[in-house]
């Protein structure tokens, strides 16, 4: 039999983390631009748009990551779309991050002062000139230590992707194990480098949060 | 596309959805009153403990907020008994979920308890109660009430991930979708129908909890 040693247990697992950062930066970023998209839909002064957005979102929040990636994995076949598991996982993860990035960008659209939308209004510009120059420049500044918390979820949320197939951290755990048998160290050693990856953000959150907070307090 | 949509397993099928759902709500219901205790024992720590337990229960939350639940599920299950550990699907499922939640809890309920104003614990030292006392007699109720919309989110968030336990073979409500797409290759009305079912069990939890928020909050300090 062969003998594995830590180092061969962890430079496999590295490996894989590529994997794991890949998918989470592809569905961060995907999931901000059509997050964006939501949030425009979710303030827009049509009704229809607005429960449009309400109703995904409820959608995406109320139901189990998990099943997302089983339907994107499974549903797309009967279409006759042949759907690799970095497709289904990847398409999953991005709607499933629009819901809640959407959600998040619309408390800090709405913390802005009412006054701004109005005093922009009498200025004359149009609603997507307030937008791009009124409102967004301040509610980006309160919407970035929950960004940046989000993105938190986001990489958690990758370890599901194993489930369907995808080999990332968490698959190569499940084969690094079945080869060595030593779950103990295994997935010990994934839990540390998730660790790894996800402390420095929510830490940088916390930081970012504090700071805005003592902003906020000098004005 | 010719994909015709056939739901008849159903009939044959619904005593596992139901086996699955009864699971799925013991998990979180353990879930909930463990961890949110668990939670509360870890928010007293970190706010007003002891200062030699602080390092340990901070460890704690920060390692479960930031590692995945299904590698704490796989770890629990399958890393634990070569320490001699040795649980059943469920009982895993089960530790998993309460300690979970209660790392999760922890930091919100810590947030509850700092936004109490320091009047009251002065109050209730001028009363002679201890800190303690103060914390359960004074401080602790509206803390929770303060935050248990946060609370409520993170309960039906967990609700949600609970779904992973099928991994271990926990006979869980994802695991009786897989047990009848693996039998009717109906993969995608399985899967659906147990998504309109987490849905439903989403709604319907967020309802309870805000009803148990009715119940043990008093009302004079209801919004």
């Amino acid at each position: 039999m062969i003998e594995f040693t830590i180092w061969d247990i962890l430079r496999n697992l590295l490996l894989a983390t590529r994997w794991t950062i890949v998918l989470s930066l592809v569905s961060f970023v995907g999931g901000g631009v059509v997050g964006l998209g939501l949030l425009f839909l979710r303030i827009s002064k049509r009704k229809w748009s607005r429960s449009l957005a309400k109703y995904y979102i409820e959608l995406f929040q109320g139901t189990p990551l998990l099943m997302q990636l089983f339907i994107a994995f499974f549903g797309l076949g009967l279409f006759g779309i042949d759907v690799p598991a970095w497709l289904a996982a990847g398409l999953a993860l991005i709607l499933w991050s629009a819901a809640f990035l959407g959600e998040i960008w619309r408390g800090c659209v709405e913390a802005i002062a009412k006054g701004q939308w109005e005093a922009s209004a009498s200025l004359g510009m149009g609603r997507l000139q307030q937008m791009r120059y009124v409102i967004l420049p301040q509610a980006m500044k309160i919407a970035v230590p929950p960004t940046v918390g989000f993105s938190v979820q986001v990489i958690k949320g990758t370890a599901l992707t194993s489930i369907i197939g995808f080999v990332e951290l968490s698959k190569a755990g499940t084969v690094v194990t079945n080869a060595t048998f030593q779950p103990f160290t295994v997935y010990g050693l994934v839990a540390l480098i998730y660790f790894a990856l996800c402390w420095p953000l929510s830490k940088s959150s916390q930081i970012l949060e504090r700071k805005l907070n003592v902003a906020h307090r000098n004005h | 596309m010719n994909y015709q949509f056939e739901f008849g397993w159903l009939a044959e099928y619904y005593p596992q959805i139901v086996k699955g759902i009864g699971i799925t709500i013991e998990l979180i219901a353990v879930g909930a009153v463990a961890g949110i205790s668990l939670g509360i024992f870890c928010a007293w720590v970190r706010a007003l403990g002891p200062a030699w337990l602080k390092p340990i229960v901070a460890l704690y939350v920060e390692l479960i907020r930031n590692t995945p639940f299904l590698i704490q599920l796989f770890f629990i299950f399958f890393g634990l008994p070569s320490l001699g550990l040795k649980l059943s699907e469920l009982q895993a499922a089960n530790l998993a979920t309460v300690v979970n939640l209660g790392a999760y809890s922890c930091e919100i309920i810590r947030a509850g308890i700092q936004a109490t104003p320091n009047g009251q614990f002065e109050a209730g030292a001028s009363l002679a109660m201890t800190r303690f006392e103060t914390f359960r007699h004074v401080v602790l109720v509206p803390s929770l009430q303060r935050i248990w919309p946060a609370l409520s989110s993170q309960v039906v968030i967990v609700m949600l991930g609970s779904a992973v336990v099928s991994q271990i073979a926990a006979e869980d409500l994802t695991f009786a979708a897989n047990f009848i797409q693996s039998r009717t290759f109906r993969a995608f009305e399985a899967y659906i129908v147990s998504t309109a079912v987490y849905l439903a069990l989403a709604v319907l939890l967020r309802q309870v909890l805000a009803m148990v928020g009715r119940l043990i909050f008093p009302r004079r300090a209801a919004r």
